[in-house]
């Protein structure tokens, strides 16, 4: 299985995404500037974290012109797993693979804290090892994590199923309180906390356990056993 | 802003002629107090330096240390004090830029930054408030953006600081040792200048910031672009990777004229440069403009012209200006041209070093009366004063500024904010522990001591982690020192500082002097900043939850010292007294035996004892876990003392142990064979904090209660006043 990891010029979440899935999860994953075209055989699309082009104009809008965005919606209509983290999903939501808005969080300031998601779709390449409702210790780092969509749009994402991650508390003031998203045919998943910072014991203070199962779901979901 | 009389004749008759207008705009950058130190430099000298873990090279602007298996940390420290005061976003962003360039300069990856930060009395200055929130959304916006986390610090408030700001910076940098940059240069070689273009801000910054601050001049203070500087970064690491770098120095104080005299003095070579090479953002600018700009995000580069293809390269993948502005030649001259015509062609030694002063110094006279106690009056409800310390500004929780900052990027966080010491993972299986800390109130009644005492607090921090101090960095920011009684204090502390480092063996890998921290009421406290690098071989001391029926024991004894405390300064609105003094003997017996301990794996939570004395301390640790505590007052080792030293008294070298209790036995034989003064004073459980002096209850307040006051007052204060 082949992953790669979208590098934005600006992103910083790059390289602990790629320990993540090297290191702990034994995948092989490959780095792929935004200039650099994706080969047709890549098995799943990262976005990483950070701050592409410096959050200039509004998070991610930039980025979301990048070249390699018109290959990663080529392969987004092929079914293939693709998953945006915090500036990624950012990025997600501006190419318009995601729908809703990531709005400036209602303190107005860059939070980084420990919350707790709810597992509100299992059927997703990234979920499909949880329980529904199943608890999930997470950090967030983001100033603009506000996940906003107007009500007819909430209507449709939850008729649709397309609310991934809740918080089990209001956090930012988003929509629902929700977390993260997918599209209507669910390969394509944003999320704004950040599970390569929640999968090692070592700097997990809580339990590594439930953000593991995202990583072990795109692995299942592969066919390949950890 | 220019060269003093004396120094015009001295330069001179060093070059045997007129200088020229832009050797003028270049010297007097440089023989600035910013860049020059030429008030401290002589004195700088007595600090050890030296250690089995340090490496030196020429030309280094951080300090390296080796931790082992081909691994090494740098590390340094900065400030911007002069333009924070004026522009607190920008002046504390581009202070984190700065110290993260002089990081990336010993061709390592920045992994860590730490502020310090300091304003006036925010409960009654608004506009300290102002300072305050926006610098620390500066250091937020620039640190975030680059994905370093910003893992510790600190932050006082004091009247001292009215109208004024003090920002420090200090930042952390781990590498390969075959990676580190080995500067040199030959004949030959380009000298290339990359990252962001030069424009006309920070114009004269190096001036401003070595002058008092009379006048706002906004133009002095630079513009930061983190975006670029992450680009450097990137940039950097992959030029580094590629082998492309012979010699590299960022662009700081000075801009060019300091960077180019600097690199040429240090490598021992010449450098001609041309100033229409440089990249401006303006078409107009005049060659001194060029030469003494301090735009940010710009590094100088020397390497071989097939090297530099390869360079150009990856800075054109990453669209950041990269141009060869010079040449390296053989004649130990720096030579500025601006197309065929030559502006300034100066002896680099001449540039690069200055006169060093002999400032004058004398005692102060307010220290004859300031070390006296005074009668206070009684208090007769303690939980009520406990309450107002939990909610006071310098002691109730960090969290709003460091809620702020991305604490995790990187994935080495092992150790949150917010506890003594963060504690980052290494590649090589270790740990490191960094902390920095400052007291002017006590460096104020007793400017030796005082600064010890930071010293000493900043290596209680990192051992309460289990980390050895390997390294220290000091930071010494004091008034005009011109006037002899503020360079007497800065020699007071700098003694104080050298005497310990020496005593303990940890030698400082870096520093920093700034001057003329002066506000429209005069100088600031005396204000030494000390940051300490500890290094733990195998597993931190983790904080576990503690829980009902586990001790607390307290470690170190505590003595009359209230002089420059919270309580002193908060709550009865008194400055003097006397100033804690470390015993130098019983500081190195309580490390060794926490040190000792924690590896053994027995402890759940350790904490030492600072602002606000054992009552603050011990209510931390109640506060942390949700859990109530009670305490026999009578039993904390000392000699016998009222209730007011005992509970609020800053004694150093003190720790808290929290433990389960059948661990007991061991730690107390650990702790009896290394002679260590200790005592068990209390155990938790419950949800009230409760001190007990014999019979009588002295504090008895809700967790929860206190512990809404301790986490919100100070968001609370910032937003609402």
């Amino acid at each position: 299985m082949k992953v790669a990891v979208v590098v934005f010029p600006g992103s910083n979440c790059d390289r602990d995404m790629y320990h993540v899935l090297t290191d702990v999860f034994n995948v092989d994953a490959q780095y792929f500037w935004h200039e650099k075209p994706l080969p047709k055989n890549i098995d799943a699309v990262i976005l990483p974290g950070g701050f592409s082009y410096g959050d200039r104009l509004r998070a991610g809008v930039i980025a979301a012109h990048s070249p390699i965005i018109k290959d990663v919606k080529k392969i987004a209509k092929k079914g293939i797993p693709i998953l945006g983290v915090c500036n990624g999903f950012q990025i997600l939501v501006e190419s318009g693979l995601l729908p809703g808005v990531l709005l400036k969080n209602e303190s107005l300031n860059f939070m980084c804290e420990w919350t707790n998601l709810i597992v509100e779709n299992n059927k997703t390449p990234f979920t499909n090892q949880f329980k529904l409702q199943q608890k999930i210790p997470i950090p967030i780092a983001n100033g603009e994590g506000r996940y906003y969509v107007d009500d007819d749009t909430l209507k449709q994402l939850k008729k649709k199923n397309q609310i991934v991650f809740r918080y089990d508390q209001v956090v930012n003031g988003s929509s629902n309180r929700i977390a993260g998203v997918c599209n209507d045919d669910g390969n394509v998943v944003g999320m704004m906390p950040h599970p390569e910072r929640a999968v090692e014991s070592a700097i997990n203070p809580i339990d590594n356990k439930p953000s593991s199962l995202i990583f072990e779901s795109l692995l299942s979901k592969m066919g390949v056993s950890n | 802003m220019s060269l003093e009389p004396q120094e015009l004749s001295e330069l001179k008759s060093k070059i045997g002629r007129d200088p020229t207008p832009t050797e003028l705009q270049i010297v007097a950058a440089e023989w600035s107090e910013h860049c020059s130190y030429k008030s401290s430099k002589r004195h700088l000298k007595m600090l050890p330096m030296k250690g089995p873990l340090v490496i030196t090279e020429k030309g280094y602007d951080s300090g390296v240390l080796d931790v082992g298996d081909g691994y090494v940390v740098t590390a340094h420290i900065e400030s911007h004090n002069h333009p924070s005061a004026v522009e607190p976003y920008g002046g504390a962003a581009t202070g984190v830029g700065g110290v993260i360039r002089d990081i990336l300069s010993a061709g390592t990856r920045p992994i860590a930054i730490f502020d310090g930060l300091r304003f006036g009395d925010i409960e009654k200055d608004q506009q300290a408030r102002w300072l305050f929130k926006n610098a620390v959304t500066g250091i937020a916006d620039y640190g975030n953006c680059l994905g370093i986390p910003t893992i510790g610090g600190e932050v006082e408030f004091d009247q001292c600081y009215e109208n004024y700001a003090l920002v420090d910076v200090a930042a952390v940098g781990f590498g390969k040792k075959e990676n580190l940059i080995k500067n040199h240069a030959k004949k030959g070689d380009v000298v290339v200048l990359m990252g962001g273009s030069t424009g006309r801000d920070g114009i004269g910054g190096s001036q401003f910031a070595s002058d008092s601050l009379e006048s706002e001049d906004r133009s002095a203070v630079q513009i930061p672009d983190p975006f670029i500087e992450k680009l450097i970064i990137e940039a950097i690491l992959e030029a580094r990777n590629a082998n492309l770098i012979h010699a590299m120095k960022d662009l700081g104080g000075g801009g060019l004229s300091c960077a180019i005299s600097e690199t040429a003095d240090a490598l021992e070579i010449g450098i001609e440069m041309d100033v229409d090479k440089v990249l401006t953002r303006e078409s107009d600018m005049h060659p001194d403009e060029i030469m003494v700009s301090e735009s940010q995000e710009r590094m100088l580069i020397v390497t071989s012209k097939t090297k530099f293809k390869k360079l150009q390269d990856i800075c054109k993948k990453f669209r950041i200006g990269c141009s060869v502005i010079g040449n390296v030649k053989s004649d130990n001259q720096m030579h500025v041209k601006k197309g065929k015509k030559t502006f300034a062609n100066l002896p680099t030694n001449v540039v690069a070093n200055a006169t060093l002063l002999d400032l004058p110094s004398k005692e102060p006279s307010y220290l004859k009366t300031i070390q006296k106690e005074k009668k206070l009056k009684k208090i007769s409800d303690y939980s009520k004063i406990m309450m107002k310390l939990l909610s006071s500004p310098n002691i109730a929780s960090k969290i709003w500024v460091y809620g702020q900052y991305d604490h995790e990027v990187g994935i080495r966080t092992v150790v949150k904010p917010g506890r003594d010491a963060s504690v980052l993972r290494l590649d090589n299986g270790k740990f490191l522990s960094v902390k920095i800390d400052g007291n002017p109130k006590q460096c104020y009644i007793n400017p030796r001591e005082g600064a010890i005492g930071c010293f000493e607090e900043a290596c209680r921090n990192v051992v309460c982690t289990g980390a050895k101090p390997i390294g220290m960095l000091d930071h010494l920011q004091f008034g005009n020192p011109k006037d002899p009684e503020i360079f007497w204090t800065f020699l007071e502390s700098l003694r104080g500082l050298t005497d310990f480092a020496k005593d303990f063996e940890i030698p400082c890998v870096g520093g920093k002097v700034s001057l003329y921290n002066e506000t429209p009421k005069g100088p600031i406290k005396p204000t030494p900043l000390i940051g300490v690098i500890g290094l733990i071989d195998k597993q931190p001391q983790i904080p576990q939850k503690i829980s009902d029926d586990d001790c607390l024991i307290i470690l170190g004894e505590t003595k009359d010292e209230l002089g420059g405390s919270e309580y002193y300064e908060y709550i009865h609105k008194f400055i003097g007294g006397n100033c804690p003094i470390v015993d130098f003997s019983e500081s190195k017996k309580n490390m060794k035996s926490v040190l000792e301990i924690i590896p053994k794996k027995l402890l759940k939570s350790v904490h030492d004892c600072s602002k606000g004395g054992l009552a603050i301390a011990i209510s931390e640790l109640s506060l942390n876990n949700q859990i109530g505590c009670s305490v026999d007052l009578d039993k904390v080792p000392g000699k016998k003392l009222d209730v007011d030293r005992i509970l609020f008294s800053e004694s150093h070298s003190r720790y808290l142990l929290a433990f389960d209790k059948k661990n007991l036995v061991k730690i107390e034989k650990i702790l009896k064979k290394n002679k260590t003064s200790f005592s068990i004073i209390g155990k938790f459980g419950g949800e009230k904090i409760q001190f007990v002096m014999g019979k009588n209850s002295i504090i008895d307040l809700r967790v929860d209660k206190a512990q809404k006051t301790w986490l919100n007052s100070l968001r609370d204060l910032v937003l609402h006043g």
